[in-house]
């Protein structure tokens, strides 16, 4: 029917990918890519804490017990017991990000699947697997997350596994429902007909338009699992002392609020900050996705 | 069935190359809780046809008479709840399996949008067929470069753009192109060329008689557009309700209209000539609700020319004055002329 004929495969345009347009977009919005700096910067202080911390987060002394700030040799102040403020907020800065990001990417592969799984599938399988999500996604994220904790009791892991937990279903629900969508075109249709089993159309045809949605809606998680695990570690469920944390930090600092209100704050800021710089990061992502035809 | 007679064709081959055999597809209604069925839509009510090799299949009817679904149908992207087909006289579940009845049988869809993958450029959206049938990649994309000059456009314009930087029209040939790549014999063009502009539907029209002639295509063309199906098809299906009403070649279909709802339908057709305007009363209300069929001829309860009979008596199709025309009317079409 067709024969084989050699065109020269030079001079030929090739129009930018969906995704090098969006981080183009993206490139140009001032407000995410700030957001972003921040995560950057928080990011490299959370790596290379050891070189940047003037003191050991974990030495403290009776006398020096909640400086305030500004105090010679401790920019920062010193919390109860007498510890670098800085170095602590530094160090920090590392089991944060951990507890905030880990268990977001975990639960985006499972729950994505799932979800996929489900939305593609639909029929019996779907039903079964989203009521059984809605069981889960029908209490409240943070009185889930203590009750797991709670149950597998306290430390960083447990944490992370229950906050993992917590996230799958949202994220399943927000991946179902886009597959869903996706499936009933007809360019999923038309693969169908051209023989294509369903892994390859998974892969060639849903993945590529699905990704981006829940991707997006994940990042706007990190900034959620970042407050409950400071939660956690507030309520003394996640990470145990004297690891330093910001949520943990200000938990211990909570009964100094009365004594050096700006220093028990510091913990609070750094949360706030880091998380509304995902959530700007996200919404950014989300309006560069966002490219009407 | 019988043979066509049609004038049209000059190749005529004795064994159908497609042949739908009873084919039903009744989608349930789900309600209550644990969502039971508590009745159906009679989408498809065991219909069949051949579809000739070399031919142009026209289906024509209202808006959910069941065309698409026939069309879809017939490469299982909906199963049947009964029936067979049959394709080069090789039965789909028996002797034929699913993969090669598709890569024989390949579909064209109405929105030329929603049927590209706005994520992949157009030579992958047209290698992507071949890729999954084993063709190594680079010869696939050589491939989808030659499709593309076939359907009329410059590979090294079009083949690295995505479906939204392009017309309606080039998307359409871009599925036309997509459609060939795997070699079919047979393609359902499913109201392909209605949501394009007259100026660009008669190009794509022309296309596809091109291809079709130089590629040896069977074509099954499902539109509502009268004028079109009239210059494309060799034979008509008229389809009413989820049934054939008529069928025959294309020009005793016109001409010598044997069944009140195609004669319905054909002065509902604009006249080209505005000195020609139909003066027949054209066909008036909706099609009764598919749930629940009319008793009888479905058509009874819209028909000029109804009798008692057709309430209680189901017609069956026979043949008319033309070989190869069948119609489903208790009347001839004397006594239709009568009324």
């Amino acid at each position: 029917m067709i024969e084989q004929k050699t065109i020269p495969l030079d001079e030929y345009t090739r129009s930018p990918s969906y995704w090098a347009i969006v981080l183009r977009r993206f490139s140009r919005d001032k407000v995410a890519m700030f957001a972003l700096a921040i995560i950057i910067l928080l990011f490299l202080v959370a790596v290379f804490a050891p070189y940047i911390a003037p003191a050991d987060p974990l030495k403290g002394s009776m006398l020096r017990r909640l400086r305030p700030i500004g105090t010679p040799g401790l920019p920062l102040g010193a919390d109860e017991l007498g510890r670098d403020m800085l170095s602590r907020l530094i160090y920090g800065a590392r089991l944060s990000l951990f507890m905030g990001i880990t268990p977001v990417a975990i639960a985006f592969v499972i729950g994505s699947s799932i979800g996929i799984a489900a939305g593609y599938l639909g029929g019996l399988f779907n039903s079964l697997t989203m009521r059984t999500n809605d069981i889960f996604y029908a209490f409240p994220s943070v009185l889930l997350a203590i009750a797991l904790s709670g149950a597998l009791g306290a430390g960083v892991t447990s944490g992370l596994l229950s906050l993992t937990i917590v996230f799958i279903p949202p994220i399943a629900r927000v991946a179902e429902s886009v597959t869903t969508q996706v499936r009933k075109l007809d360019y999923v249709e038309a693969a169908k007909a051209s023989g294509a089993n369903n892994f390859t159309i998974i892969r060639v045809h849903v993945l590529g338009n699905v990704l981006g949605p829940i991707f997006v809606y994940s990042t706007s998680l990190i900034s959620v699992s970042m407050i409950l695990a400071a939660g956690l570690s507030f309520l003394g469920l996640g990470v145990k002392p004297p690891e330093p944390e910001w949520g943990l930090m200000l938990n211990t600092l909570r009964n100094a609020i009365y004594v050096q209100p700006w220093l028990a704050a510091l913990p609070g800021v750094m949360i706030f900050m880091t998380s509304i710089a995902f959530n700007l990061v996200s919404d950014g992502l989300r309006s560069a996705m966002d490219i009407k035809s | 069935m019988s043979e066509d007679t049609s004038t049209r064709r000059t190749h005529m081959a004795d064994a159908p190359l497609l042949e739908v055999r009873e084919i039903t597809k009744f989608f349930p209604i789900k309600s209550g809780l644990f969502g039971r069925a508590t009745n159906s839509v009679r989408a498809v009510d065991g219909i069949s046809f051949n579809v000739l090799r070399r031919e142009t299949l026209g289906i024509v009817g209202e808006s959910g008479c069941g065309k698409s679904t026939t069309a879809r149908l017939i490469v299982d992207l909906i199963s049947p709840d009964k029936g067979d087909i049959l394709f080069d006289a090789r039965r789909l579940g028996t002797d034929l399996t699913l993969n090669e009845l598709r890569r024989n049988v390949q579909m064209v869809f109405q929105d030329s949008y929603a049927s590209l993958n706005p994520r992949l450029t157009i030579e992958d959206t047209i290698a992507f067929g071949p890729i999954i049938h084993g063709v190594p990649r680079e010869y696939a994309r050589r491939l989808a470069w030659e499709l593309l000059s076939k359907v009329g456009l410059d590979p090294k314009r079009f083949a690295g753009r995505y479906p939204h930087e392009i017309s309606g029209g080039q998307r359409q040939r871009v599925n036309i192109a997509r459609a060939l790549a795997v070699k079919p014999q047979i393609i359902i063009l499913d109201e392909s060329v209605s949501a394009l502009d007259k100026s660009v539907e008669a190009q794509v029209l022309n296309l596809l008689l091109d291809l079709k002639k130089e590629l040896d295509l069977t074509y099954i063309f499902i539109s509502h557009d009268l004028n079109v199906v009239k210059f494309m098809a060799d034979r008509v299906i008229v389809m009413y309700l989820g049934e054939i009403v008529e069928v025959g070649p294309v020009e005793s279909i016109y001409a010598e209209t044997a069944h009140p709802y195609s004669r319905s339908l054909l002065a509902s057709m604009p006249s080209m000539d505005p000195d020609h305007r139909s003066e027949h009363v054209a066909l008036a209300g909706d099609p009764p609700n598919p749930i629940i069929p009319p008793s009888g001829c479905r058509f009874h309860p819209r028909c000029p020319i109804a009798i008692p009979k057709c309430k209680t008596e189901k017609p069956l199709l026979h043949i008319q004055k033309t070989r190869g025309h069948l119609a489903a009317c208790h009347l001839t079409a004397q006594q239709q002329e009568t009324f």
